[in-house]
């Protein structure tokens, strides 16, 4: 058999079901090559003793007969997700300590389907941000390398951490969570798919929460069919999740390989946008080429609102951002900084646990939802947004799933578009519009740039019609025929 | 809208989140620019149009009004950063408080 660490999940879950391999010698052979490749900064917890009990448990679960959909297979889970006794730190200085004592839905769910948890992958602090850079852990290293050129590039953010894990082959999937993009967009940096699903598909209890409008968690893989089967897993309705969607989970992963003949792609004339690299354009007309020749039927739509949607994005998550993140208080867990009085102590902990990028959307919130202001900023947001989510609305009158770039950059190198945060927010043009809607996005890896880094495409699905999306996705995954992958891994 | 370093101030006061003297002027900087940015919307006629605050077309659920959970004053604490303080040190469940500086002389 293959390297180990090369086996898909669907891979996997023949071998184990054949007794080609168990679920100890998979996870045992990950944590090695999390070890291995440390320098990546991809975890900020591995948990290696946890990883060879559970995937005991799952081999002993196995002989009985028991096995789950997801049963042996080690996972890498975004640091965002409660862990019943696993630290979890939202790559904030001010969780510092906190070890929960309860498991969030998602990563229960998968637990249930028999998964091995390999460790807590790096993020943004609290998931803010789309380079991994404003991490207290440290930034993550991209495993990917510009051709000739040494300097380490972001993995994207803010699910950076899991992408990079998976495109290093330090795990076969992954947990991310998506507000802006913080899953497509490192799925596209790392060369590897990441799936965003309907705002309600996932359980958001037990999720650190960003900006509770838009957060929704979903997986990385290296291929569509993966992601499918993870999605599989972590999606259901939550009693405990007033926003979760009660509906049955269909079988994603026969959506996959699926008919695209007929299918009406949207091709929305406005993600054309100023400052687009030439090849990412080429990229997105070879995606539309390839659907076309899969028998899919390009057509032009619009979606007149999408150059707002950052700015509107922009005001929206902050505010949700700023209310959200009032709870750390130093008062009931993470960093505690004394104070003289109880208001010095909340002013001395806020200040020294949040990092730069956090406190500046923290401020902005507050501005925007403080009297006076409310109106001009927050409510004019949620009017745009309403706007944002009737462009979709109009366009899937007229098709099926839309194809979109993911990212109008490929990866940037570590220290770059640090100086001006608006810089920053460009990068989510492509993304920020469909969690704004809350429709699903998935990106797939569909070439290499002139640098031999690796770009994505966006399909964008209808609400709860992930399916329909993965059957794009799909195809367009088998017609790029992505193989590349990270030099020295 | 340009915010300058008092307005900084005072939305840190209400954000409870103490900034230093010295960070004023660069975040009033980096806060006008994103506000100024994001006053592109001005542009946007959003007459008449219902704010949407949530994406989800479910209305809210709801269930028996029946206690579901408690017990855990243990699990509640366990995390306290200034230690918490038990009713009954035998049985941590029994409840038990967070601990916080002073309030009231």
């Amino acid at each position: 058999m293959a390297d180990l660490a090369d086996l898909t999940i669907a891979d996997m879950r023949t071998a184990l079901a054949r007794g080609e391999t168990t679920a100890q010698a998979l996870a045992e052979a990950f944590i090695g090559r999390m070890e291995t490749h440390r320098r990546l900064n991809a975890f900020i917890t591995e948990t290696p003793e946890r990883a060879v009990e559970m995937a005991r448990a799952s081999d002993a679960r196995r002989a009985k007969g028991e096995a789950g959909v997801l049963e042996g297979v080690p996972l890498a889970i975004k640091d965002l997700f409660c862990t019943e006794g696993v630290r979890t730190t939202a790559g904030s200085h001010i969780l510092d300590g906190f070890t929960p004592a309860y498991e969030s839905t998602v990563t229960a769910n998968l637990w249930k389907a028999g998964a091995v948890m390999l460790g807590k992958t790096n993020l943004d602090e609290f998931a803010m941000g789309s380079s991994n850079m404003t991490s207290y852990f440290g930034g993550v290293e991209n495993p990917w390398k510009r051709r000739g050129d040494n300097r380490k590039l972001v993995p994207g953010g803010s699910s950076g951490g899991s992408a990079a894990a998976v495109a290093a082959l330090l795990a076969p999937g992954a947990t991310g969570t998506d507000t802006g993009g913080s899953i497509r967009q490192p799925a596209s940096f790392c060369g590897i798919v990441g799936l965003k699903p309907t705002y309600g598909r996932c359980s958001r209890w037990g999720t650190v929460a960003f900006a509770s409008s838009l957060d929704q968690a979903g997986p990385f893989a290296r291929t569509v069919k993966d992601a499918a089967l993870l999605l599989q897993a972590m999606a259901g309705h939550d009693p405990k999740d007033s926003t979760s969607a009660p509906l049955p989970v269909p079988d994603f992963a026969a959506a996959c390989g699926g008919d695209v003949r007929g299918l009406k792609v949207g091709i929305p004339r406005e993600y054309r946008v100023e400052g687009m690299s030439a090849e990412i354009d080429a990229l997105w007309q070879t995606g539309i080429e390839m659907l076309k020749a899969a028998g899919a039927v390009p057509i032009d739509v619009s979606l007149p609102h999408t150059k707002h949607a950052l700015a509107t994005y922009y005001i929206i998550a902050p505010a949700e951002c700023s209310s959200n993140l009032a709870r750390y208080d130093g008062v009931r867990f993470g960093l505690r900084v004394p104070g003289k009085d109880l208001a010095e102590m909340y002013d001395n902990t806020r200040a020294a646990g949040f990092g730069a990028e956090v406190r500046r959307r923290v401020l902005i919130g507050t501005y925007v939802l403080s009297a006076g202001y409310y109106d001009a900023y927050y409510k004019k947001a949620q009017q745009v947004r309403a706007l944002i989510a009737r462009d979709f609305k109009q366009a899937f009158a007229q098709c099926d799933v839309i194809l979109t770039p993911t990212a109008p950059t490929a990866a940037f190198a570590a220290g770059d578009k640090m100086d001006d945060p608006v810089t920053m927010y460009l990068n989510d043009v492509f993304t920020v519009p469909t969690s704004m809607a809350g429709l699903p996005g998935i990106s797939v890896p569909a070439g290499l740039d002139g640098d031999g880094l690796p770009l994505g495409l966006q399909l964008i699905g209808r609400a709860f019609d992930e399916e329909t999306m993965l059957r794009a996705a799909s195809a367009l995954e088998q017609a790029a025929a992505f193989s590349a992958r990270p030099a020295g891994f | 809208m340009s915010i300058d370093v008092d307005t900084v101030a005072k939305i840190a006061r209400l954000a409870r989140l103490r900034v230093p003297d010295a960070d004023r002027p660069q975040l009033a900087r980096e806060l006008s620019g994103i506000l100024t940015w994001i006053e592109q919307l001005n542009e946007v006629d959003t007459q008449g149009v219902e704010p949407l605050s949530s994406v989800s077309d479910v209305t809210l659920p709801m269930r028996e009004d029946v206690v579901s959970d408690g017990g855990i004053a243990a699990k509640v604490l366990a995390n306290a950063p200034g230690g918490a303080v038990y009713l009954e040190p035998a049985d941590p469940n029994a409840g038990g408080f967070f601990t916080v500086p002073k309030v009231v002389e």
